[in-house]
């Protein structure tokens, strides 16, 4: 900052031009409202020129290296194999192809494993506040031990240590005829709905459509009567499977299994959970529970005493009092944490590459990058995707949060 | 005059099962049949469980030996462990140069253990050095060619020095950069404010693996083609960028709770912005984001090794790549107990004083 006595002992003598710059400068910079706007304006210039450097040397790196640019590397046929694909895929499909295919598994391993992890860690997380002292013990060493190690590790034992030492597909752990278990994987039943899927479909979501109904005529009633239609529950149970059991019976629709099979070295038929799968599913599963189960515990315990006794003053059935007080508050602790959770275990995922589950990271940011060298476009498409889920799941569950918050005003 | 007999009824023994491990037993392990029946399941469960692994891992295991033949069948082979736990700790540093990667431990014991007696004088100036200088001495002490230091290259660096390094330069370098993040990120201006919670979000939302990667292959692009970074500083670099969002985040908690007076007293006072931030507001809140700090390390530490799928030498992928030697082949149980073991000593012993620290905060 200028000095102002610099600018003011030649008091006497005519003020030059440049003095007067310099005086106007200074009230300029003096000047509340103008100095943000300076300091933003040297900001936003400042990143323009990063931005305009970076840019003029990638491409011409880019050009000094032959590698070309845009996009048109996702018409190209990739030329490789996919182990796991949800989507038809095989070597003649193109590269964007392989982005869809990437994108299908991380969210298929994301989604399996967000379930599995919630409900494990919820019952963790109500077993580490049981009155009973050994099941608290244990919660907690699973807790401490799970949590403290790291996923990539942990990823790592159960593929190469547990999976691996499975036998080999002719002396597979086997359940019944039905389910089996070896050094290839997890092989299910695979149920196919062969004839009238449609109309079956079509009344399950009728079926919705009248319970959604009868919920909101019972809420009604409530409000008004202070009464609700007796036995709503089980009307809207029995609606819920009632007409699509009974569309199931009169439109002749037939489950077929489709069990696995023996044929030559590895299984046929039915669904293959591949060992990479398996492994990725279990470790994120395992690692994201000892997370959930602390945030459901602090959730817990961040309701108080009081409301229980309250609430059972009040004459609520213990039942009630679970349902109508404890968990409506404990709820709105863990959501925020619980969210944060699953964003974290869809980001984790992308630990697959380390063991070769085929998500993003690894088929598009692994080898399709190294295929083509396109790394700008390739990284820039990757992240482009897990900020999406990432922004839009925070975006739902801020939503969900201002609901929960409403109704507990 | 009525006397009364006013002696006490000496009191009488409690029942025998309403104190000590009776009682205990009974209110925290057979309080009712369901307890009861969970208790019997568990304690099933840890007799099936416990002796076979005690037997597995200390009774029949093997210490030591020259490969996997010297081990029994029956045991753990923690030959493979103490034959390469060199190798494990200092990766490929030079033998004979090993004493710098001690001393670079040692430095890191003996700074910890200063900041957190509570005896120790001059904590302001330890501190300083650790958050400033320790990184830059740990580098030019580790890589040498300087003071007549022999040089060693970054690719020889590996194992849980390499590890510590990462962890330690990563946290310590974003410190500064998440608390600008931070305070940009509150400001009144809006186009300040939006830049930094655009990065933010950006970093927080990726994965460090797709971070790691775009440190790794896109880095180079992005620099004029005289200047090569090696794989070690491209990897740091890749996280101190992702951890300074994770930092700035922590920052903010602590910003946010600073009460408005706070900041309307050092208005007031005549204090400009950054003299009052520097003097008043950040003493403040980073005394109260401690724990939140402490937590980001653990995840950071926890998180480093990641930097195997670009190729570097961390615990974790030392003792994979020795997995695969031929002389240690089928020890992977071994392996990753270890490591995991290192690991987990590791975080569950910053989580435990990072709780000690956030009660000493409260009290």
């Amino acid at each position: 900052m200028s000095d102002p006595e610099h600018v003011s002992h030649k008091r006497n003598a005519k003020p030059s031009f440049l003095e007067n710059m310099l005086k106007e400068m200074l009230r300029l910079w003096r000047d509340a409202s103008f100095r943000p706007l300076l300091m933003q304006g040297i900001v936003v210039l400042l990143v323009v020129m990063l931005g305009v450097w970076v840019i003029n040397n990638t491409m011409n790196n880019l050009e000094h290296r032959g590698i070309s640019t845009g996009f048109d590397f996702l018409s190209q046929e990739a030329g490789f194999g996919i182990i796991q694909s949800l989507v038809a895929y095989d070597e003649s499909h193109s590269y964007g192809r392989t982005f869809v295919v990437g994108i299908l598994n991380t969210l298929l391993v994301s989604g399996l494993g967000i379930f599995f992890a919630t409900l494990l860690g919820f019952l963790v997380g109500v077993a580490r506040l049981s009155s009973n002292w050994l099941l608290a013990r244990m919660a907690s060493v699973f807790i401490e031990t799970f949590r403290n190690i790291p996923l990539l590790l942990q990823i790592f034992f159960w593929y190469f240590a547990v999976l691996a030492a499975l036998p080999h597909p002719r002396q597979s752990y086997a359940l019944g005829d039905t389910i089996f278990l070896n050094l290839r994987g997890l092989f299910l039943p695979k149920p196919i709905i062969e004839q009238g899927l449609l109309p079956v479909l079509v009344s399950c979501l009728v079926a919705i459509g009248l319970a959604l109904l009868l919920r909101a005529r019972n809420r009604q009633r409530r409000v008004a009567t202070g009464k609700g239609i007796s036995g709503a529950p089980w009307y809207m149970a029995a609606l819920l499977i009632g007409i699509p059991a009974l569309v199931w019976h009169f439109s002749g629709a037939s489950l077929v299994l489709d069990t696995p099979a023996l044929k030559g070295f590895n299984f046929r038929g039915g669904i293959a959970i591949i060992p990479e799968l398996g492994a990725l599913l279990l470790a994120l599963t395992i690692y994201t529970a000892a997370f959930i189960a602390e945030v459901v515990r602090a959730g817990i315990e961040s309701v108080q005493k009081g409301q229980k006794e309250a609430a059972a003053s009040l004459g609520l059935k213990p039942g009630k009092v679970l349902t109508l007080v404890v968990i409506p508050q404990a709820m709105k602790v863990i959501i925020p944490p619980l969210t944060n959770q699953y964003l974290n275990l869809a980001k984790n995922s992308s630990l697959a590459t380390a063991i070769g589950y085929p998500d993003l990271v690894s088929v598009f940011a692994g080898t399709t990058l190294n295929q083509t060298g396109q790394a700008v476009e390739v990284i820039a498409m990757t992240m482009a995707v897990y900020l999406t889920i990432s922004l839009s799941v925070s975006l739902l569950m801020n939503i969900y949060n201002r609901r929960v918050a409403l109704i507990e005003r | 005059m009525i006397s009364h007999d006013s002696n006490m009824i000496p009191a009488r023994e409690p029942p025998a099962t309403a104190v000590g491990v009776l009682a205990w037993g009974k209110n925290n392990l057979f309080a009712n049949p369901l307890s009861a029946l969970t208790t019997l399941l568990i304690a099933y469960g840890l007799y099936l469980l416990v002796p076979p692994l005690v037997q597995w891992a200390f009774i029949e295991a093997t210490w030591f030996g020259t490969d996997s033949n010297a081990c029994s069948s029956d045991g753990a082979c923690w030959a493979f462990i103490t034959a390469r736990l060199d190798q494990f700790i200092y990766g490929f540093y030079p033998e004979e140069q090993q004493w710098r990667a001690d001393l670079f431990f040692a430095q890191l014991v003996v700074l910890i253990a200063w900041l957190s007696f509570k005896a120790t004088p001059g904590k302001k100036w330890v501190l300083g050095y650790s958050l400033v200088m320790m990184p830059v001495v740990s580098w030019f002490l580790l890589y040498g060619d300087l003071l007549g230091l022999e040089k060693v290259e970054t690719h020889q660096w590996g194992g849980l020095m390499l590890t510590l390094l990462l962890a330690l330069c990563g946290m310590i370098a974003s410190l500064p950069f998440g608390v600008l993040l931070a305070l940009g990120r509150r400001s009144n201006m809006p186009v300040i404010r939006s830049l930094c919670t655009g990065y933010i979000e950006l970093w927080r939302g990726v994965p460090l693996i797709t971070v790691l990667f775009m440190a790794s292959v896109m880095l180079p692009l992005f620099v004029p083609e005289e200047v090569v970074f090696d794989k070690l500083l491209r990897a740091l670099i890749g996280i101190i960028l992702f951890q300074a969002a994770y930092m700035a985040e922590v920052v903010r908690g602590g910003l946010q709770a600073i009460p408005k007076g706070q900041f309307e007293a050092f208005n007031s006072l005549g204090l400009s912005y950054w003299q009052g931030m520097i003097m008043i507001i950040l003493p403040q809140a980073m005394r109260l984001v401690i724990p939140g700090v402490v937590n980001t390390f653990i995840a950071l530490f926890k998180d480093t090794s990641l930097v195997l799928v670009i190729g570097l030498f961390d615990l974790l992928a030392i003792i994979q790549a020795g997995l695969n030697d031929p002389a240690w082949l089928g020890n992977s149980i071994e392996g990753y107990l270890f490591a995991g073991l290192v690991f987990w000593v590791f975080c569950f012993g910053i989580s435990k004083y990072s709780q000690r620290l956030e009660q000493q905060l409260h009290r």
